[in-house]
């Protein structure tokens, strides 16, 4: 069944994540593709510890998960790639061609960035990027969890 | 009760905030428990919530999930802190023998709430 989900998120792997989505598609894989994590082995563990010991979790830079994307599509289990920024998923879709749909599930206020939702502040520059990633083909949707209707990205960007 | 040491409970929604109002119910003080949610939190903003609810003081942070953006945050300050510990699983048992045992490290105090958070998890009624 392969990569159900792509997903931006800037608290990675949590509960929303692995129960709220893991449950909901049967996934029983997830791939943290962020550069920093995948360097860092304390960072690895505190987010292993928020996941059930029967699903799997992959930590990847982006280069590793470009190579490794077509690998996950062939899987026969159901697994979730996460990024924690917008410029990270762009950067992999760009190299996985494949990717068709990404959904925008957390990405929360810092400074320059304007509420567009609830869960989804942007900076302009944001906004710019998704609407780029959507004009290569990419459907981008925001859906915090997966009980709501995901929101088209003309309504938020 | 005792004092001294700082508490502080970092929560999904208004679980925090509950467990305080809950400590305070049962011992008539909030025991220096301060609560943070995490709600419309990123990472940068939670740790920013985290560190102004902690302050320049020894203190025990309760987290409610032991993985996920609560105790990822916590984890992140105690290691930048010798002087902060993180316990997982906060429930009102622990807080509880927190509130009645707050002169004591912040070692100490984890060691005492993660005791105090087995013991009190039990089948009843049989």
């Amino acid at each position: 069944m392969s990569v159900v989900l792509y997903r931006i998120d800037d608290r990675l792997i949590h509960g929303q994540v692995v129960v709220g989505w893991g449950q909901a598609a049967g996934a029983t894989f997830i791939v943290l593709v962020d550069d920093e994590v995948r360097e860092s082995a304390w960072e690895q563990e505190l987010y292993r510890m928020g996941v059930p010991a029967e699903m799997d979790v992959v930590f990847a830079s982006v280069p590793e998960a470009v190579a490794a994307a077509a690998a996950w599509e062939r899987d026969p289990r159901k697994g979730i790639v996460l990024t924690g920024d917008i410029g990270t998923m762009a950067a992999l879709c760009s190299g996985v061609p494949s990717v068709r749909r990404v959904n925008v599930g957390g990405i929360h206020f810092r400074a320059g960035r304007v509420e567009r939702l609830r869960y989804v502040y942007l900076s302009a520059d944001e906004a710019a990027a998704l609407r780029a990633l959507a004009g290569s083909g990419v459907e981008v949707t925001a859906q915090d969890v997966p009980t709501v209707t995901p929101v088209p990205l003309s309504q938020f960007a | 009760m005792s004092e001294g040491l700082r508490g502080v409970i970092v929560a999904h929604a208004e679980v925090a905030a509950a467990l305080v109002a809950a400590v305070a119910a049962i011992t008539g003080d909030d025991a220096g428990l301060a609560p943070v949610s995490n709600a419309g939190c990123g990472r940068e903003a939670l740790r920013e919530r985290l560190d102004a609810a902690v302050g320049a003081g020894p203190a025990l942070v309760f987290t409610d999930l032991a993985g996920g953006s609560c105790t990822a945050a916590a984890a992140a300050l105690a290691r930048s802190r010798a002087d902060v510990r993180v316990v997982a699983g906060v429930s009102l048992p622990m807080l509880l023998e927190f509130a009645f045992h707050r002169d004591e490290t912040p070692e100490a105090a984890a060691a005492r709430a993660v005791g105090a958070g087995h013991a009190a998890v039990r089948e009843v009624g049989r």
